[in-house]
């Protein structure tokens, strides 16, 4: 094999990959739990100083932790399921992050309601924004489909800015916090006084960390439900109409509900963590979920390999911290940013951790996003698209 | 009859592509369907399977009419289909495609899985490897092992010689007569003629969206008409240029 030492070190590292997945794979369950948990542990030690002095020497590293890092990472799992897993490109993923905002800001302004109840419409409120958006343009494919999230995505925001009964452009200000639990206690032992000091779950201005456990507690609970929808036949479904759709309803797949259902639960998902930002950031405007948050999101999904979860939480925490990390280099950190993202798309294509089934859906050349530009019917055409109702 | 096709017309936007078509498939047959690039084979074979809606005309299966059935659903009704382009799943191994293939199903299918081995052993020695990494005939001995896992009672083939070596087509054509002889009914659509009236019962030829002929496969086999235009007869007049 003539390579190069560039190809040949590319291919090392994916075989490398391939071994260490497989011997992942091979490992017995409750091996696996307690990696599971003890990456729960690290999760939840991260805000500590020690870690965040070198991590991110110029800003709040607890802060910054909760917003962009953990929101990237929740936003990124949640548009896998459409993108990574369904293959659907969706480019106004920020609309669902924002529904979830605006119904936590509304209904605890306006109703004062509990931050948990809000946090269950919200997510019944974005799973149906999901499906109103989905019913009338799943029909359309690739391209056709990504062009007209991205104007949902605008939709949204302008419309926000437009209605002065939720604020106009100055966004709604004195958003509650979640209900503080004060002077915790496990088995009898008061957790602030093991903690040093750290009240874990109260919810106020100046600490961010709790609401960083907050955070993680959420993204545990999304990462268990997709995985599990991943492996299910829901999960086996997806993975057919990502690679080709027309095949998967011959096979018997309703092509066109999975579709909904992706979009539904990559909605939920998104708009579950407008309600928690917004819970923490006491005010909100139109200008928070600008189009550049949905492709920066989009990055990380395909820079950390799209379908793989690890992946793109990778993808996300590189995406959101490396702006952060370079803050010292104030103007010059967009272009160290900008230069990671070409030497990634450059050196792995298929992004940092891929799966092994999207590496070999990539070779096929179908692109990894789906049908990208397959047929799609005129404006006038006459009963067609039975195939998907 | 199992399977009938009544006068159907499907558009592309305003382009009519079939402009009434009609055929009827009984049980136990092979009915072949041929005809040059832009007959309106493939587009027939869409619009039985559901993957694209018609105009007006209508289809009936098993006695039921299934115009307004949605693709995934004819497949629980018993329409197999091996898509154009095979479409197999590049990312799926072999294994996971032959399985995609009983999506509709539950329950025990070891049996069709091994019945499937047998008709196309070079699928049981590649069972996992991708579906992308493989040769077109293997991809399209895929294909047709896939939708036989759905327990079809009609299969609907979509050029299974394309892009294929003619050693090739005869062994996959040959697996088909057996295929039928097991007791499933074959509508095929092919452009390679003279294999497809060989194989069939009974064969349809199409021209631009119309049924132009319809006879028992030999005695097509044998009109200078058909010779002339499909078969390279040696009478062959100019054939028009797409046609070939």
């Amino acid at each position: 094999m003539n390579q190069n030492p560039l190809a040949r070190f590319r291919t090392g590292l994916g075989n490398f990959g391939d071994v260490m997945h497989d011997r992942w794979l091979s490992t017995p369950g409750w091996q696996r739990w307690i990696v599971y948990l003890l990456l729960i542990v690290v999760a939840l030690l991260l805000p500590s100083d020690s870690i965040g002095s070198f991590m991110s020497p110029d800003t709040d590293w607890a802060s910054i932790l909760f917003f962009p890092i953990g929101t990237y990472v929740v936003l990124a799992i949640g548009l896998n399921v459409v993108v990574g897993q369904a293959g659907l490109l969706d480019l106004g993923f920020v609309a669902f992050y924002a529904v979830g905002g605006y119904a936590m800001a509304l209904i605890g302004t306006r109703l004062g309601w509990n931050f948990w109840v809000i946090m269950l419409v919200g997510i019944t409120l974005c799973a149906l924004s999901g499906i109103t958006l989905g019913a009338p343009t799943l029909r359309l494919r690739g391209d056709y489909l990504a062009i007209v999230t991205l104007g949902f995505g605008e939709i949204i925001r302008i419309t926000a800015r437009n209605t002065d009964e939720i604020g106009g452009p100055n966004g709604i200000r004195g958003i509650p916090h979640p209900p503080s639990i004060n002077d915790l206690h496990i088995f009898g032992v008061d957790v602030s006084n093991l903690l040093g000091g750290i009240e874990p779950l109260k919810y106020g201005v100046l600490d961010p960390k709790p609401y960083y456990y907050l955070l993680v507690g959420l993204a545990v609970i999304v990462i268990i439900l997709v995985k599990r929808w991943e492996k299910s036949r829901v999960g086996r479904a997806w993975a057919a109409i990502r690679e080709d759709e027309d095949a998967a309803e011959v096979m018997g797949v309703p092509t066109f509900r999975f579709k909904m259902l992706a979009f539904a639960i990559g909605a939920s998902i998104g708009g579950s963590m407008g309600v928690l930002w917004a819970a923490k950031s006491i005010s909100i405007n139109p200008n928070d979920f600008q189009f550049l948050l949905s492709a920066t999101i989009l990055a990380a999904v395909v820079m950390g390999g799209a379908g793989n979860l690890p992946g793109v939480m990778l993808g996300a925490f590189v995406v959101a911290w490396l702006p952060e990390r370079f803050r010292g280099l104030e103007e010059y950190r967009m272009l160290i940013f900008g230069a990671v993202l070409v030497a990634l798309m450059i050196f792995r294509p298929e992004g940092l951790l891929p799966s092994r089934q999207r590496r070999a859906e990539l070779k096929e050349g179908s692109g990894g996003m789906g049908t990208l530009g397959a047929e799609v019917p005129g404006p006038e055409a006459h009963g067609e698209e039975v195939a998907s109702k | 009859m199992l399977l009938e096709v009544k006068d159907i017309h499907v558009h592309y936007g305003k382009i009519e592509a079939l402009k009434g078509i009609s055929v009827e498939v009984n049980e136990g047959e092979i009915v072949t369907l041929i005809g040059a690039n832009g007959a309106g084979k493939t587009t027939t074979l869409k619009t039985i399977s559901g993957l694209r809606g018609l105009s007006s005309g209508s289809i009936s299966f098993d006695g039921k009419d299934i115009s307004k059935l949605p693709g995934h659903r004819r497949v629980v009704a018993g329409l197999g289909q091996a898509p154009e382009g095979r479409g197999i799943f590049p990312g799926m191994t072999v294994h996971d495609n032959l399985l995609m293939g009983a999506y509709t199903r539950s329950g025990d299918f070891s049996a069709d899985l091994a019945e499937v081995y047998e008709l196309f052993p070079r699928l049981a020695e590649r069972r996992v490897q991708m579906g992308g990494t493989m040769s077109g005939g293997e991809q399209q001995m895929l294909a047709i092992g896939r939708a036989l896992m759905a327990k079809p009672k009609v299969l609907l083939l979509d050029e299974p010689s394309m892009g294929l070596a003619p050693l090739l087509v005869q062994q996959i054509f040959s697996i088909i007569a057996e295929i039928n002889r097991r007791g499933t009914t074959v509508l095929l659509v092919e452009q390679n003629a003279q294999q497809a009236l060989k194989l069939a019962h009974r064969a349809y030829v199409l021209e631009t969206g119309k049924v132009v002929k319809s006879a028992p496969a030999a005695d097509l086999l044998n009109d200078p008409a058909v010779q002339a235009a499909y078969l390279g007869g040696a009478v062959a007049p100019e054939v028009p240029e797409g046609q070939a």
